[in-house]
């Protein structure tokens, strides 16, 4: 199988190179708390490109999971519109949006939703199956992305057998197992240690080398370096952006953080 | 450089050049490189405070060369400086004054986003540098993974201060 995705939403007509594969204007999202309004989201303008690895980073209630779900349609704005390639989708009911996820949105969640009774192999499998593909493809798609993640030999292990970072692995190869075009990430790296989310990065890194498009929320900033943009949620709104390769390199080097005592 | 260079020297004797290079073998590219007249004068030292011993070797080809060891002074020196904790690393305090003296929220605001700006290209030449220097350098790998923690905590302080500001 090979790693090169369909184009967003499948069908469509084949869509310019310059073409964003995520645009969103004046999004606004509202959830009630106990019947209490909170404005989790307040006027978010996006694009993402094709091919590109977007940060978003922000403090603990910036709305950071709620924008990412709105890309994914996993919440629905009050007001703003998405595109996804050429397709305006925010006007997408739950079942065009359900088949939208099955073939071109990956979806990592900040706390994994793996299904807790059903095994690795069965997890990662599943969402091959509901898009249509044969047991057959399913299951090469699954031993391939295993071994990929470093998970082989763990397939017939339930998530509960599994350490943080191995669970945090199973939910990446599920989110890739049918190559969405966009593949969002709810911090990917959520409760590991050091060595964990080093992992992750080199996981993610080695996706986003070969095409993949990423969106991914999270609070470690080692991480956020390794995508092109970050983004900074601040209070629903987008407070600042950094592009990577824009500062010019420090005249000492990095070795000024690592200080020497005379 | 007095330390260090003594607990090189508890190994084995050795002289300036090797030390030099013993420390570089060990750190790897990722700690700035030990300056050789640094060294040369800090041997100096040492060897008048009583730490070290020097003794000249001749060699026929090239300038002789002085070969040091430790005397047990020095062994002292080292002993206790492996037993005392180390001093803990201090918070950019550059950034800080200039988060205080600014004349209004607006600025500190400014300040905060150029300096995560700032934080997040430092990180990403810290990943450069873990992905370009030997991967078996434990001790090389280890400490750019300390520069990236803390720098994790200067972020998370950044975010702290933002909250606490807007
Ligand atoms: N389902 C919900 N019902 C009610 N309020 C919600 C819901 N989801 C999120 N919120 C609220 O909306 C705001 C934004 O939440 P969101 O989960 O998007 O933040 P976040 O940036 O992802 O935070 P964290 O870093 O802690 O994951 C918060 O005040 C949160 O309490
Ligand atoms: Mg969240």
């Amino acid at each position: 199988m090979s790693h090169e995705a369909p184009p967003v939403p499948e069908g469509g007509s084949a869509p310019a190179d310059a073409e964003p594969i995520v645009r969103a204007r004046g999004l606004v999202k509202t959830h009630q708390a106990d019947g209490v309004p909170v404005k989790a989201v307040r006027g978010v303008d996006l694009r993402v490109e094709r091919g590109e690895f977007l940060a978003i980073t922000g403090p603990s209630g910036a709305g950071k999971s709620t924008l990412l779900h709105l890309l994914g349609g996993l919440d629905r704005p009050d007001s703003g519109q998405i595109w996804l390639g050429d397709k305006r989708v925010d006007t997408y009911g739950e079942a065009r949006w359900a088949v939208l996820r099955r073939r071109s949105i990956g979806v990592v969640f900040q706390f994994f939703n793996l299904i807790s009774n059903l095994t690795v192999a069965d997890n990662v499998e599943l969402p091959a199956l509901l898009a249509g593909h044969s047991t057959r493809e399913a299951r090469q798609a699954r031993a391939e992305l295993l071994a990929d993640l470093g998970l082989e030999g763990r397939e017939r292990s339930v998530p509960g057998e599994l350490s943080g970072g191995e669970q945090q692995r199973v939910a990446l190869a599920r989110a890739l197992v049918n190559h969405p075009s966009l593949l969002l990430a709810d911090e990917p790296a959520g409760s590991l240690d050091s060595k964990g989310t080093r992992e992750v990065l080199r996981l993610l890194s080695r996706y986003h080398e070969r095409g993949q498009t990423i969106v991914m929320v999270t609070h470690d900033a080692r991480l956020a370096s390794a995508a092109d943009r970050v983004i900074h949620l601040f209070d629903g709104r987008i407070v600042d952006e950094a592009t990577f390769g824009k500062e010019p390199p420090r005249a000492e080097g990095v070795a000024g953080t690592i200080e020497l005592k005379g | 450089m007095r330390l260090p260079l003594l607990a090189l020297l508890a190994k084995g004797p050795a002289h300036g050049y090797e030390l030099k290079q013993s420390l570089e073998k060990l750190l790897g590219t990722a700690y700035p490189e030990p300056n050789i007249g640094q060294i040369y004068v800090t041997l100096g030292r040492l060897e008048k405070a009583g730490m070290i011993e020097g003794t000249d070797v001749t060699q026929s080809t090239r300038p002789n060369k002085r070969i040091y060891q430790l005397t047990p002074a020095g062994r002292d020196a080292v002993a206790s400086w492996l037993k005392e904790p180390a001093e803990e690393p201090r918070l950019r305090d550059e950034f800080f004054l200039k988060l205080a003296l600014a004349p209004d929220t607006e600025e500190r605001i400014a300040l905060i986003n150029m300096q995560r700006r700032h934080y997040l290209n430092t990180m990403r030449d810290l990943s450069k540098l873990a992905a370009t220097e030997d991967r078996d350098n434990r001790f090389s790998q280890l400490l750019i993974e300390g520069a990236m923690l803390h720098l994790q905590a200067d972020l998370d302080w950044l975010e702290r201060c933002q909250e606490d500001l807007e």
